[in-house]
């Protein structure tokens, strides 16, 4: 494990952008390790003993809110879920006093995930405790940002003058904002396409280059992730059909072709089969779909053991 | 009462007066105007030092009465208004019930005149209810003393019924303040979209959603011969459409709001509660057409678009914060700092855009210091240093996105019909 002067003990984690790319780099690092550790057989270690984390969320997920969950386990913490579809927010109460309350038990982190741009941030500066962003409405969603990072390097590839692909639905994506933000700030070229209608109007100004056709987005990628395309959306008049979505601007073999050959293919989950990405290229060799749900819970594991250890206690998970 | 108000830098854009002179107040109305005025009075104000303008006049306020009591009410909010160095507001019709008929406007005026600390003109609605359906009484609005009509808070949707409103108006004389906001287009939209929305994933409001709306409504003024009030105009194609009617002749007026011209998107990078507003704090473009269009009078006035809320309705998520916030004690002193110590308008532009302009829009007495008038008097020390703190304010709504902000300017003395109803910041009893 490399030493590192820089220490994330404390912090809140809201998104990418506003980490430098040492402690962008200190949470890839320490994720490999802990990487290690989910592989052991008996895969707990004590850093985290003593601490514990709530899981507050106000929408549904699956694989965001069990890794956050894992992860805090596998590192010995105690974890409590939040779900407010159970909680005291069907009476009514104000974000302010749901923190506060879970702030009054005492708890060392907060994971949030919420509908709303900015509810980390507003919830940060109420609370004490880390707050961890698990994603806030379509602004930032720092863990999956990590796992997409860890992801691409894990496949052997580096940032600086990749060319990254970004596909569909950019308008509502969390996940899209973060990554352009967190590629950006590696190094890599950043391409979106998709509908027009599911961009945000001054998309340029996030330094991205824009195309209206996939292809030429997808032509000589080294990373294509593929946003996942809400069924909602098409109901609102952002696009006509799920079936003109598919033809064109779902990726198929034919499209991925145009990439690298050694191109990998990335999505958050859960996908649309047959909608933003086909059969084929859900499950081929090139995507890395399934690695990148199981680096989720080590990255998350990581951002745990810094913000809450500062890494302090690092050899007792050597 | 005679108040001789003494030695003061008097600006009275209608009479193009900058000079030091006195000014004498009696029996509510301006008496005189003089280099020298030698004569027993009840009470002396030395106002050496400082401006001495005619009653700064905001004809886009929300004082909530009635209904909406948690928000503000007539007393938090003239009290707000005299603190803040403006003599008249001008409510608009948003409240619960919506001000639809004559009793309401009477029964604002009549309380307003008993508790109110400055002048309360009322807005009367366009449509029964501000639901864009049916025509609200508005002649007998208008002989209940109704000051002008608007739906403010939507956008008259139907433009049969807005055409119809300005035709049945018109011979009356009365003004019909335009909303003009086609909220449709901005969707699910709570900011300015554009570079910041993009950045910080909020949903975007386009530019646009304006312009189409206040093209419309220029477009009815010309073809009625009503005469039109655009309300908070914020944007750069609102102010290009305006600029080309009035050149036609068409009988537009238009005002923009304090935060739309000293403000921009970059606030709501912090998705502050407080920077939620409709029409949204946009970019600088905007702001800069904003500004070039007060300078060329393609916009007449500035008002603050004061619109309180409980403290527990914007301590939220920003997507959840209802619009606007407090402005009615911010306005002089940040137009003030941002607008004339910046030397972009002269003492005599923002006098005229915040007290003539407006009354000569409504056709209200005041606005000037002629005699005869009523004696409605701002006084200004253009060189007062103070920070925001909206938790000294007056009003009920403390909440503003130029918190702690550090001004320079602040009216000193606020003179209603020739009482002094706030002197150094604080209100006289009444």
């Amino acid at each position: 494990m490399a030493k590192s002067n820089v220490s994330l003990a404390g912090r809140d984690i809201l998104d990418i952008e506003s980490l430098s790319v040492e402690e962008v780099e200190l949470v890839l690092q320490t994720a490999v390790e802990m990487k290690k550790i989910m592989k052991r057989d008996i895969k707990k270690v004590p850093s985290l003993r003593g601490k514990s984390i709530i899981n507050l969320f106000y929408e549904p997920s699956t694989r965001t809110r069990t890794s956050f969950e894992l992860a805090g386990k596998y590192l010995g913490a105690d974890v409590v879920n939040i779900t407010t579809a159970s909680s005291s927010v069907v009476k009514g109460e104000c974000l302010r006093d749901t923190i506060l309350t879970v702030q009054a038990m005492e708890c060392d982190a907060v994971v949030m995930r919420h509908p709303i741009e900015g509810a980390a941030a507003y919830a940060a500066e109420i609370a004490d405790p880390v707050i961890i962003n698990a994603g806030d409405g379509a602004h930032a969603h720092p863990s999956q940002g990590f796992l997409d990072m860890f992801t691409i390097r894990e496949a052997g590839k580096d940032f600086k003058g990749l060319k990254m692909a970004i596909l569909g639905d950019v308008l509502y994506s969390r996940v899209a904002r973060t990554n352009i933000a967190a590629w950006k700030k590696m190094g890599a070229d950043v391409h979106v396409a998709g509908p027009m209608t599911l961009m945000p109007h001054d998309i340029e100004a996030l330094g991205v280059t824009v195309h209206t056709r996939v292809e030429d987005a997808l032509e000589g990628a080294d990373v294509v992730d593929i946003l996942r395309i809400q069924l909602e959306r098409q109901k609102s008049g952002l696009f006509p059909s799920p079936r003109e979505y598919a033809r064109i601007f779902g990726v198929n073999e034919k499209r991925l072709a145009l990439a690298k050959e050694d191109a990998i293919v990335l999505h958050p989950g859960p996908m649309n089969r047959g909608l933003e990405i086909s059969f084929e290229v859900g499950y081929c060799d090139q995507a890395k779909i399934r690695d990148e749900v199981q680096n989720g819970v080590a990255v998350r594991m990581a951002l745990l053991f810094l913000t809450l250890t500062g890494g302090k206690q690092i050899e007792t998970i050597d | 009462m005679k108040l001789l108000i003494k030695g003061g830098r008097v600006v009275d854009p209608s009479q193009k007066l900058d000079a030091v002179m006195d000014v004498l107040l009696e029996d509510g109305l301006v008496k005189e105007v003089a280099k020298e005025i030698k004569t027993k009075v009840d009470e002396t104000f030395d106002a050496k030092g400082l401006v001495v303008a005619p009653g700064f006049i905001d004809v886009h306020t929300h004082l909530r009465e009635p209904g909406l009591e948690a928000k503000e009410d007539i007393v938090s909010g003239t009290k707000a208004a005299a603190s803040g160095g403006i003599t008249t507001i001008a409510c608009m019709p948003n409240t619960k019930p919506i001000i639809d008929n004559s009793i309401i406007v009477s029964g604002i005026k009549e309380r307003a005149a008993r508790e109110g600390y400055v002048n309360v003109e009322v807005i009367g609605a366009i449509s029964k209810g501000e639901e864009s359906k049916e025509l609200a009484e508005m002649i007998d609005m208008t002989e209940k003393g109704a000051m002008a009509f608007s739906d403010d808070g939507h956008y008259v949707k139907s433009s049969r019924l807005f055409t119809m409103a300005a035709k049945y108006i018109a011979p009356f004389d009365k003004v019909l303040i335009s909303h003009a906001i086609d909220h449709e287009l901005g969707g699910e939209g709570y900011m300015h979209e554009g570079a910041v929305s993009a950045r910080i994933g909020v949903p975007g409001i386009p530019a646009i959603s304006e312009d189409i709306a206040v093209s419309r409504d220029c477009i009815i003024a010309e073809y009625t011969g009503a005469k039109v009030h655009i309300a908070h105009v914020a944007s750069k194609g609102a102010v290009e459409i305006i600029r080309q009617a009035k050149a036609r002749g068409v009988k537009v007026t238009a005002e923009t709001a304090v935060h739309h011209i000293t403000l921009t998107d970059e606030a709501c990078a912090s998705y502050s509660p407080a920077t939620r507003v409709s029409p949204p704090l946009r970019s600088q473009d905007h702001v800069d057409a904003l500004r070039e269009g007060l300078k060329d009078g393609t916009i007449d006035a500035i008002v603050t678009d004061h619109a309180p809320h409980a403290p527990e309705e914007k301590d939220v998520e920003f997507r959840n914060a209802p619009c606007g916030f407090c402005g009615l004690e911010t306005s002089v002193g940040v137009i003030l700092t941002e607008l004339f110590h910046k030397k972009l308008f002269t003492i005599n532009e923002i006098v005229d855009k915040m007290s003539t302009a407006p009354a000569n829009i409504f056709a209200l007495k005041s606005g000037n210091l002629k005699v005869g008038s009523p004696a409605d008097v701002t006084i200004i020390d253009l060189d007062k240093e103070w920070i925001v703190e909206s938790m000294q304010f007056y009003t009920k709504g403390k909440v503003t996105p130029f918190e702690g902000k550090k001004c320079k300017g602040k009216a000193v003395a606020t003179i209603v019909a020739g009482e002094i109803v706030m002197r150094d910041g604080v209100l006289c009893t009444k």
